[in-house]
């Protein structure tokens, strides 16, 4: 597997897409989208090396990534519910209560 | 590519964890199927088992066993740091249920999601692999946004569930990030492993995807102990979550990720201590300073808390980049004394304010010291410990912390952080001199206590008190428990 670079770049691409859209989207339900390109580009990392060096590590590593982004996928909704239910809004500009 | 091993079991080392976890299950199904209202009757359940669990892993003080192919170990770093986190638990447990009584909010679900958390924490501190490290700050993130955000009907404490749920996603996936590159450097997750790698690698610090991963794998662990420049969520969180969480995340919470932080760096990467010292120096001076200066302009008392735990967890980076023997004891000792003053000023506040965290201003302490004098001398005691004078326990604390830095030749680091520590001081007396010098502008209300949160009051007190006074018996084990890193 001599391509492993592209596989790493691909990779880095979708993390900082989904950085950027974690920084700059206002909609909840998006940055938390986001958050899952992050962790997927992780995963492809994973992968990527676990293909690369033959040992299977970083492929169980994935499984226990998916199982708890599945994990904080329904605690995170349901707080945004829980958010929504309060101020029948789910945009980040509308989580303002507590400033400094 | 090979076959899986299957690696010898010996569940031993996580017997507590088992434990734990199964009391938390049963007591979901106990919730479940007993009839709504008084829920008192589970918090006394889960303290017992609490106790047990922490007489349990007591026991296990001294041994040193490995299990599950080397990704978790039972020796005496995690038995000291397991002790930390169920003390920190217990006196949640007993400051929760009036609280939650008068809130409206006590759903049973509270206790089992605290025991989940704690078997979370507990995971990190016995883990010595990238994977079980993961999972049990997971295990303990996950639990802790449902805690933050478990009074529904608030909607500040929305808005702290969910504000720390997207920032502690989102700082999860820089830690993720952090150890798949360093699985990539060196071609396995076991910490034992990529020390010995790491150690016979040639020039490690030119190593791109290293030192990448472990930048990465920093950020990540900074965001779980609130330090500085990602310490952005924290008074929020801290002020919208129902305050014995509040209690419960920034003591037990920092004290995990420091144990899985110190794990991590001084297990697997010493060989780049020189490199991971430089950045934490940097931290602890930025995360000391912005917590305490901005600290000094607030006037809710849970957000001054707030600021001061991101101080602390600067004064215990200051331990954390000395590195030697002196400053790594010192923040186990800072953490382990840190939950007992905190706890027992989270307490007070909530004995303070009123139905819908009302009254939380440091103007509504006015008079405290006429209107409940013993009150008054354990908030002054707790404030004492944070500020750090003697004896309190937080003075011989930072002495350790900062005795570590000078050790190590980081003079200015120790002179930073003298300085920071009496700047906090202005802050902590402000509290006090509103309880001592002005009169209440309000009608005096008695303030009544109930049996659960007056033990946790005077837990907080012995351990605030006793470890200042008779150091050496705490500082030998913290001693012990580093030796074996």
């Amino acid at each position: 597997m001599e391509n492993l670079n592209s596989y790493l770049i691909v990779s880095a691409i979708l993390f900082t897409i989904g950085t950027i859209g974690v920084l700059t989207r206002k909609n909840v339900i998006v940055i938390f989208m986001c958050i899952e390109l992050m962790l997927n580009a992780v995963n492809l990392t994973f992968v990527a090396f676990s293909r690369y060096l033959g040992n299977l590590d970083g492929q169980v590593f994935v499984f226990f990534i998916m199982t708890v982004a599945a994990a904080e996928a329904a605690v995170g909704l349901a707080l945004i519910i829980a958010f929504f239910n309060n101020k029948e809004s789910i945009d980040v500009e509308d989580i303002n209560i507590m400033k400094w | 590519m090979d076959m899986i091993l299957i690696p010898a079991v010996n569940i031993m080392p996580i017997l507590p964890e088992i434990a734990l976890s199964v009391l938390a299950m049963a007591l979901l199904l106990i919730n479940v199927f007993s009839p709504g209202g008084q829920k008192s009757y589970l918090a006394y359940i889960s303290f017992i088992g609490i106790v047990a669990t922490a007489v349990l892993v007591a026991s296990g003080w001294g041994t040193h066993v490995e299990s599950f192919g080397g990704s978790v170990v039972l020796d005496n770093f995690a038995t000291f740091f397991k002790i930390t986190f169920l003390i920190a638990a217990g006196m949640s447990v007993l400051i929760s249920d009036s609280y939650m009584e008068r809130e409206g909010c006590n759903h049973g679900e509270l206790y089992p999601l605290i025991l989940f958390t704690v078997v979370g924490m507990m995971l990190m501190a016995s883990g010595t692999d990238l994977m079980t490290i993961f999972l049990g700050l997971e295990v303990m993130s996950v639990s802790l946004y449902i805690l933050a955000g478990f009074n529904r009907a608030s909607k500040k404490s929305n808005e702290a569930g969910l504000k720390y749920f997207l920032l502690g996603a989102f700082s999860t996936g820089f830690l993720l990030y952090g150890m798949a590159l360093i699985y990539g450097a060196t071609g396995t997750t076991r910490l034992y492993k990529i020390a010995a790698i790491v150690g016979q690698m040639t020039l490690p610090s030119a190593n791109i995807m290293l030192v990448a991963g472990m930048l990465l794998m920093m950020t990540g662990f900074c965001f779980k102990i609130a330090a500085a420049p990602f310490h952005m969520w924290t008074p929020d969180v801290y002020e919208g979550a129902p305050t014995p969480m509040t209690a419960f995340m920034s003591t037990g919470a920092k004290a995990a990720g420091f144990a899985a932080l110190l794990r991590i760096f001084l297990l697997a990467l010493p060989t780049l201590q020189v490199e991971w010292s430089q950045v934490l120096w940097v931290l602890a001076v930025l995360t000391m300073t912005i917590g305490n200066i901005t600290a000094l302009r607030q006037d809710n008392i849970k957000r001054i808390l707030a600021y001061s735990s991101i101080a602390h967890a600067g004064y215990a980076l200051v331990g954390f980049a000395a590195g030697n023997g002196t400053g790594t004891a010192g923040i186990l000792f800072y953490m382990f004394s840190y939950t007992f003053m905190n706890i027992g000023a989270f307490a007070i506040i909530i004995l303070v304010s009123k139905k819908g965290e009302t009254n939380g201003n440091v103007s509504d302490f006015a008079g405290l010291g006429f209107k409940r004098p013993l009150l008054a001398i354990a908030m002054t005691l707790f404030l004492f410990s944070l500020a750090g004078v003697p004896p309190a326990a937080g003075f011989i604390g930072k002495f350790y912390l900062f005795s570590g830095a000078i050790q190590k030749g980081y003079i200015w680091l120790a002179i930073i952080g003298v300085l920071n520590s009496a700047a906090s001081a202005y802050y902590y007396l402000r509290i006090m001199v509103y309880m001592y010098f002005k009169e209440s502008t309000e009608e005096f209300e008695w303030i009544s206590i109930s049996a659960p949160v007056a033990l946790a009051l005077i837990i907080a007190v012995a351990g605030t008190l006793i470890p200042g006074i008779v150091p050496s018996f705490f500082l030998q084990f913290a001693q012990m428990a580093v030796k074996l890193i």
